[in-house]
């Protein structure tokens, strides 16, 4: 009860600062082109553009309230929660090429989902975005709740619930990442799509035609990007459970015991 | 454990550096010059109401911008790695438990 009351208080505080933030940028700027992965600046239509930026705020209200929990509960836990946002870091500043002989990048927040949940990822993740908006012209402010809610939250969703899933089946830790990391960068960028199949509709056609459209040109080219990116996870896991997998064991990432099975 | 992350970057760079060196002719833009063609092509009236802030002047700067995010990224996750690989080495393999820690 409490919880839902902070979490809407400070979802209600962010909104205003947002707004204020937004209005502010709408002086500075206007009107033209930018390019970018995401979705460009100024490419939703402003009610479109508002909507995602509501839909996405609960979401980074309770992706900070979870961190500040976790940080507190689990002082230890801030280095692992540093390597979730430089995973997504990086991952999100390699374009890579694809085999349609275009480029995309993958977006690094799978890890981070599986290791802090979803809702801690959609602040990492809007982090990345912001940076990206600011300083090299990629997405936009105006679009950053359509893209944050693409990327740092169905993304990390989809990662975090495909992972639990292979836990409770007992597949192997490696699938279950891969798989994770895989779906969730696929997520990513079918939402994209869906929203941009609902902003600019096919005027004969509808929203669907425009969907197949739009996921054209991520679909194929995002496919292996989304395998990259998963085994990409799967190596730096690797690495995290050899190094740290008792913290894995404890923060309840990976099932208890089975740092000790992989010993035995 | 060494094996199979070898594996992994292997096949890692063969799914990135296949296109490059099979699609000969491609051009390697970003998918994002494509969404902006399906834009115009279903709605040609449509004006983007909103221009980025500031661009990087050239494609230089961008790169530059780029490394720099990819550096700093990798930078604190070697950071992170060394420590946790030499805090498990210096406590002798056991953790706090007195168990072995490596998993």
């Amino acid at each position: 009860m409490r919880a839902a009351k902070l979490k809407e208080l400070g979802g209600r505080k962010k909104g205003f600062v947002a707004a204020v933030l937004l209005a502010f940028y709408l002086v500075l700027s206007g009107g033209g082109r930018a390019e970018a992965m995401h979705i460009m600046e100024g490419f939703l239509p402003l009610s479109w553009a508002v909507f995602w930026w509501a839909v996405t705020l609960p979401f980074l209200a309770a992706g900070f309230y979870a961190i500040r929990k976790t940080v507190s509960v689990r002082p230890q836990a801030k280095m692992l929660l540093g390597l979730a946002g430089a995973f997504a870091f990086v991952l999100s500043a390699l374009k890579i090429p694809s085999v349609t002989g275009s480029c995309s990048h993958p977006t690094g927040v799978g890890l981070g989902a599986v290791l802090f949940g979803p809702a801690a990822m959609s602040v990492l993740g809007c982090i990345v975005l912001l940076f990206q908006a600011l300083l090299l012209a990629h997405g936009g402010i105006s679009t950053l709740g359509a893209n944050t809610f693409s990327m740092a939250v169905a993304g990390p969703f989809v990662a975090y619930a495909v992972y639990r899933c292979a836990l409770k089946v007992r597949a192997p830790l490696w699938v279950g990442i891969f798989l994770a990391a895989f779906l969730g960068d696929l997520a990513t960028y079918t939402v994209t799509s869906c929203q941009l199949a609902l902003a600019f509709p096919d005027p004969s056609a509808g929203v669907t035609a425009s969907f197949f459209k739009f996921s054209g040109i991520f679909a194929l080219t995002q496919v292996p990007l989304a395998l990259a990116e998963g085994l990409l996870t799967v190596l730096i896991f690797n690495y995290l459970l050899a190094y740290n997998g008792q913290q894995l064991e404890e923060m309840a990432v990976i099932p208890p015991g089975a740092c000790a099975a992989k010993r035995g | 454990m060494k094996l199979k992350n070898a594996l992994i970057i292997l096949i890692l760079a063969l799914v990135i550096f296949f296109p490059l060196a099979v699609i000969k002719e491609a051009g390697f833009s970003g998918s994002d010059d494509a969404v902006e063609g399906v834009v115009a092509e279903l709605h040609p009236d449509y004006q983007p109401w909103l221009n980025a802030l500031w661009e990087p002047p050239s494609g230089e700067v961008e790169s530059f911008l780029f490394a720099l995010q990819a550096a700093l990224g990798a930078g604190f996750i070697g950071y992170f790695m060394g420590y946790w690989k030499a805090k498990r080495e210096l406590a002798g393999g056991v953790d706090s438990h007195g168990r072995k820690a490596n998993c």
